[in-house]
């Protein structure tokens, strides 16, 4: 990291502070779509359902992966090799799992006779669509994120240099997290 | 000195190892995917330039058309093939280079080619750093713009044409591949390039926030910041908050043309096709959307002016900036505002009169923070003892655009006035004039000021002052009579206006408005001259300092390596503008405060 070594007026590092106002921008295209939600919800013809039982287990798992990315850090920071690439290897999978049980909710939707798409579609549905899927492209990028610090751990005999790329790849974890169940609360009761 | 191993390890060791490092860099990585700062500024304002030239000659063409509406040109035939059938432009090629103008000056010049080319170039030198935070991504949002810019490019050429329903894509038009042949691929290469536009300015935005705030020299605190470098914080954050709502709106207009969804089509009649299967979308949504976007992003345009101007101002006044911190409050407070009155581009959407109400009060708030930038320039021109360089006359240039543009604005705030007044040429030329003219002018006093620290050579003055005068009357005699235009009731983006007879009488001054136009564009060739040819052949810097400014660009070398200071980053004692200070002429940032001086910033 060659850029650890620039000078810097503050104690944050500069990627750190970059990934922090990235989350300014992404929260901001979030309320974007939940504010357009409010409003189409309030106008006529809007088709009331239920979220499918499979959300609520992709709820769980999301928040027990911050669980074990945070572990993966703290291990990172202690140095014990294994135990950090075990933790990164459960998160991926569980990252994997959300995504499997996300693409399943929208499947079991359909099944519902709610469209998400196509003519019978109503915005109701399609919101949910773009909403989630949106949240789940950036989980996406997340899970890519630490399939990479996974490979190079497994090439690396020390952890000294990866912290910083764990610690920010947590960091991301967590506000995926985070913006999920914010998303889950107001597609549930909120919206 | 573990910093300088940072960026470069082969510099630091004095000027001399300077020759040793370039042997480093291909040509690749020196000015194509380079990742200094100062390169991806000049890649950001070559590519403004293209686009303003293409978007400029787009305003000629249509601009033919209003002035001559029955003349035949064989000449655009042969140009524009069947755009042009029979030597008139075709009314969807006018409304093609109508879209196409209004997309690329906003997005692509004035938002790429102003802050990406000045927060770039400015933010490292005028804090005291290297370079931004992330170089690599900040070379990243070149490129991106780059492949916007293809894109966008691209489309001009499609069978269909480019998209043509307007800057602002409004649904239908935007929504229905069947509205219109621009409705077709134009304009999914018109989404495809916003897009990579959006990620472009995100990633840019996102560095120059970090860098301004985490890599500031020692003794740089953030109010002995210069202007230009606040201005540029705060279009940065309105970018970074204002784009994402815009690509959300896109992205559910994507949905909407090929996935079949309703959020913005509901089941309205069209010719040729019937009515359509969508049900309950909302048209005005999208105009929602769009506008919290909208609104932000001419600010996003304006600021980055408003700040470079400052700066120029008290340089070439050799005064300090008057009411720094009134001028930095206002920015704060345009900022804030900026998310808070887009509904007055709406005020014909059937908005609830109530809501309209509230949106008049903050949008007429907005005067307040203007007027106290408008009384702090001119309260530092006020005795100055002003040099009138080129720069200078575009920045003085700019606060006249301001007003003038900035009281439009003041009618066109009063929703009473604007159900009237909107869409017609009014509102052309109030945008024109405080946002395309004054904003341009900003963009121009900049690489007037700081073409010596980009390319170590002096633009042409000669050429400077003729391409100003030129401008600045032009600028007035285009827009000014479009008031007149508005107020009679002409509406805008219509093709041809000798057919009705209320604006018969308008025939002669749409010629002339027409002729004008050509004028100034002509005077723009003069100045892309100056550009190009004082970059190889112009006289050459030999003074470390030539405005004799506080700022700390200019304690770099002449031509600064990556990395910008061959030795240390110099500390900073002062903030910017001690000028005429305690008998001093000027008194650059770096001097330390001397025993005896009078009060410091
Ligand atoms: C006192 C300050 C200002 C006020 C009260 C104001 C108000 C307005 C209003 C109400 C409209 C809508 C007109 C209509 O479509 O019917 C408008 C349009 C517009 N304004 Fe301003 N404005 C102000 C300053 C500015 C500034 C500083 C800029 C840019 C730098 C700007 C750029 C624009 C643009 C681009 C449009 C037209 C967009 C379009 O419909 O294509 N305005 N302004
Ligand atoms: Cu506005």
């Amino acid at each position: 990291m060659a850029t650890t070594q620039l000078e810097t007026n503050t104690k944050i590092h500069p990627y750190k502070m970059l990934l922090w106002v990235g989350f300014g921008s992404i929260v901001m295209m979030f309320a974007g779509l939940t504010s357009a939600y409010i409003v189409k919800k309030s106008q006529a013809n809007w088709l009331e359902f239920d979220l499918p039982n499979l959300f609520w287990f992709s709820t769980l798992v999301i928040l027990v992966s911050s669980f074990t990315i945070q572990m993966a850090v703290k291990k990172a920071k202690a140095g014990e090799m294994a135990q950090y690439r075990g933790f990164l290897s459960v998160t991926a999978i569980l990252g994997l799992t959300f995504i499997i049980l996300q693409i399943r909710g929208f499947q079991a939707l359909e099944l519902n006779n709610v469209a998400l798409t196509g003519a019978r579609s109503n915005s109701a549905g399609s919101f949910l669509l773009v909403i989630a899927g949106l949240h789940l492209l950036h989980l996406v990028g997340g899970v890519i994120a630490i399939a990479v610090i996974s490979l190079k751990a497994l090439a690396a005999k020390s952890s000294t240099n990866q912290v910083l790329s764990v610690e920010l790849a947590a960091s991301y974890w967590h506000f995926v997290d985070i913006l999920w169940i914010y998303l889950f609360v107001f597609l549930n009761w909120v919206g | 000195m573990s910093h300088e191993a940072a960026l470069h390890n082969h510099e630091g060791h004095g000027h001399d190892d300077h020759g040793h490092h370039e042997h480093h860099d291909t040509f690749l990585t020196k000015y194509v995917f380079s990742q200094d700062h100062k390169m991806i500024a000049k890649q950001f304002l070559i590519t403004g330039m293209v686009w303003a030239v293409l978007g400029g000659l787009m305003s000629v063409l249509f601009r033919l058309q209003l002035g001559y509406p029955d003349a035949s040109f064989p000449w655009l035939e042969s140009i524009l093939g069947k755009w042009a059938k029979g030597g008139q432009i075709t009314p969807e090629a006018y409304y093609a280079l109508v879209t196409t103008h209004g997309t690329v000056l906003v997005f692509f010049v004035l938002t790429a080619g102003l802050s990406g080319t000045f927060a770039n170039f400015l933010i490292p030198l005028q804090i005291g750093a290297r370079d931004m935070a992330s170089p690599f991504l900040n070379m990243l949002s070149y490129w991106f713009f780059f492949i916007a810019s293809i894109v966008m490019l691209s489309s001009l050429f499609v069978e269909t044409g480019p998209f043509s329903g307007g800057w602002t894509a409004y649904p239908p038009l935007s929504a229905l591949h069947d509205a219109s042949p621009g409705s077709k691929t134009g304009m999914d290469l018109w989404i495809i390039a916003m897009a990579l536009f959006v990620v472009s300015s995100l990633l840019g935005g996102l560095n120059y926030i970090t860098t301004i705030l985490n890599m500031r020299t020692k003794g740089m605190s953030m109010t002995r910041l210069p202007l230009s470098i606040w201005a540029l914080f705060f279009t940065a954050v309105l970018g970074v908050l204002s784009f994402p709502v815009l690509l959300s709106g896109l992205i559910l207009l994507i949905f909407d043309r090929n996935f079949g969804t309703s959020f913005y089509l509901s089941d309205i009649y069209v010719n040729g096709v019937g009515a359509l299967s969508n049900e309950g979308g909302s048209a005005i949504l999208f105009q929602h959307l769009f506008w919290f976007l909208g609104h932000p992003e001419v600010y996003i345009i304006l600021l980055p002016a408003m700040g470079m101007v400052s700066e120029i101002m008290s340089v070439n006044s050799r005064k300090p900036i008057f009411g720094y911190m009134a001028m930095l409050g206002s920015l704060f407070a345009i900022a804030i505002l900026a998310f808070l009155v887009w509904a007055h581009h709406m005020f014909v959407t059937g908005l609830n009169p109530l809501l309209g109400s509230v949106f008049v009060l903050l949008t007429l708030l907005i005067a307040v923070p203007s007027a106290i930038k408008v009384f702090n320039w001119l309260t530092t021109l006020w005795r100055g003892n002003i040099r009138f360089t080129p720069a200078m006359l575009f920045a003085i240039g700019f606060v006249s655009l301001f007003i003038s543009g900035g009281l439009t604005g003041i009618w066109l705030g009063n929703a009473a006035l604007d159900i009237y007044l909107h869409d017609s040429y009014f509102v052309v030329a109030h945008f024109h004039i405080v946002m395309g003219v004054a904003s341009m002018f900003g963009m121009f006093a900049g690489v007037y000021h700081w073409f010596p620290k980009m390319y170590g050579r002096y633009l042409n003055n000669s050429l400077g002052y003729i391409h100003f005068w030129i401008t600045m009357a032009g600028a007035y005699l285009i827009f000014w009579p479009m008031h007149y235009q508005g107020l009679a009731g002409m509406p805008r983006r219509y093709f041809d206006f000798s057919i009705w007879e209320s604006f018969k009488q308008f025939a002669e001054l749409n010629r002339f408005i027409s002729t004008v136009a050509m004028i100034v564009f002509a005077t723009q060739i003069l100045f892309l001259i100056n550009f190009f040819y004082s970059i190889f052949k112009g006289r050459k810097v030999t003074v470390l300092n030539p405005w004799e400014s506080n700022t700390l660009e200019w304690t770099t070398p002449i031509n600064p390596g990556h990395g910008n200071w061959p030795g240390e980053i110099p500390e900073v004692h002062r903030w910017p503008y001690d000028y005429g200070k305690d008998g001093h002429e000027f008194i650059p940032q770096t001097t330390p405060v001397g025993e005896d001086e009078s009060g410091t910033h």
